[in-house]
């Protein structure tokens, strides 16, 4: 595995030193649980053998936005991208600490999360307006696409005129249904992956080369 | 007293002629005192993403918890197949349109479609 990591990262080296790609900054947004620190981690995992933070079942594990400088991405054609990933906290209009209060968590650790959470989305929200080239929307294949937040989000990057790769995670469960994704943004590309078990990746290593390169 | 729950419809003249801040503000300020706000036409995207910034900075734990927020999809330049196809030949994109704001510890939404928003309010 770690002659595969030396041998992607000379191969991004080597595409970045000889055909000087342009560097954008891609967030990875979405709604709270819908996979976005897993797939940082198998990005910067892949491209650069590194992690980027955490992952849990709990609600807003990633309370910061957190960011992976100079990975480099190869399709398989050989087109590549130079791309700083920003890992940002799930995006919502609402955050009881009650609900994390369900999980086990303390009161006082439940306030704080609550309450870095709150700030973290606040932050990402901030970027979004300003401070990226490019935006990974991520959603779980198993939930409903056409919950206000998700189509508030999708508008809001339209209206920034962003390039956009809608994810359609978590393909392995057996309740996915990706085609809601599909259907729901017809509009933009549409990748359906695994995060957690490293399904169809590739393809969208791919996209991603084509969209945001 | 009158008991219940107050419901402000907001036309889009008066919306018109605020700043984003002060839209905010005002749709904030009413949500945070328990009430529902009904904006006859909804916000432009980068009121949308400033709405969810300062709602984010307005939480407090036991507090304000937030707000739920629904709007009908928008006509033919928001999502879907007429986004695209507008798009596609120029079309300015359609503004959004009808959308109800509440705080999210009472207002609940049951059902949204492309006519139909279903909402269950519960007094404080």
């Amino acid at each position: 595995m770690n002659f595969l990591f030396r041998a992607k990262a000379k191969a991004s080296k080597f595409f970045r030193t000889f055909f000087g790609k342009k560097h954008s900054r891609i967030g990875i947004y979405g709604p709270p649980n819908a996979g976005k620190t897993t797939l940082a981690n198998r990005i910067v995992r892949d491209w650069s053998g590194d992690a980027v933070g955490p992952v849990s079942e709990i609600p807003h594990e990633t309370r910061r936005a957190r960011r992976k400088e100079d990975i480099t991405i190869t399709g398989t054609n050989g087109s590549s991208i130079s791309i700083d990933i920003v890992d940002t906290p799930g995006v919502t209009t609402k955050i009881d600490y009650h609900e994390f209060l369900e999980y086990g968590l303390e009161k006082d650790e439940a306030v704080r999360r609550a309450r870095e959470a709150t700030e973290g989305v606040a932050e990402a929200m901030h970027w979004l307006r300003g401070d990226l080239d490019g935006v990974i929307y991520m959603l779980d294949s198993t939930q409903d696409p056409f919950m206000q937040v998700n189509i508030m989000m999708i508008g809001i990057v339209e209206s920034r005129k962003l390039p956009v790769v809608i994810v359609a995670n978590k393909i392995d469960l057996p309740d996915a249904a990706p085609q809601r994704i599909r259907s729901a943004f017809p509009q933009h590309p549409v990748v359906q992956i695994s995060g957690m078990e490293g399904k169809n990746v590739e393809s969208l290593y791919e996209t991603m080369t084509q969209v945001f390169g | 007293m009158i008991q219940g729950v107050q419901i402000d419809f907001v036309s889009a003249d008066r919306m018109e002629r605020l700043g984003v801040m002060e839209k905010i503000r005002l749709i904030l300020d009413n949500v945070r005192a328990g009430r529902i706000v009904v904006l006859e036409r909804g916000l432009a995207p980068e009121e949308q993403s400033k709405l969810i910034e300062v709602t984010m900075m307005e939480i407090s734990p036991g507090g304000f918890a937030g707000i739920e927020i629904e709007t009908y999809p928008a006509k033919d330049g928001g999502e879907g197949f007429g986004g695209f196809l507008s798009r596609f030949v120029g079309r300015k994109p359609e503004e959004s349109r009808l959308t109800v704001i509440g705080p999210a510890n009472q207002l609940k939404t049951l059902k949204k479609d492309e006519g139909l928003i279903s909402a269950w309010v519960s007094s404080r």
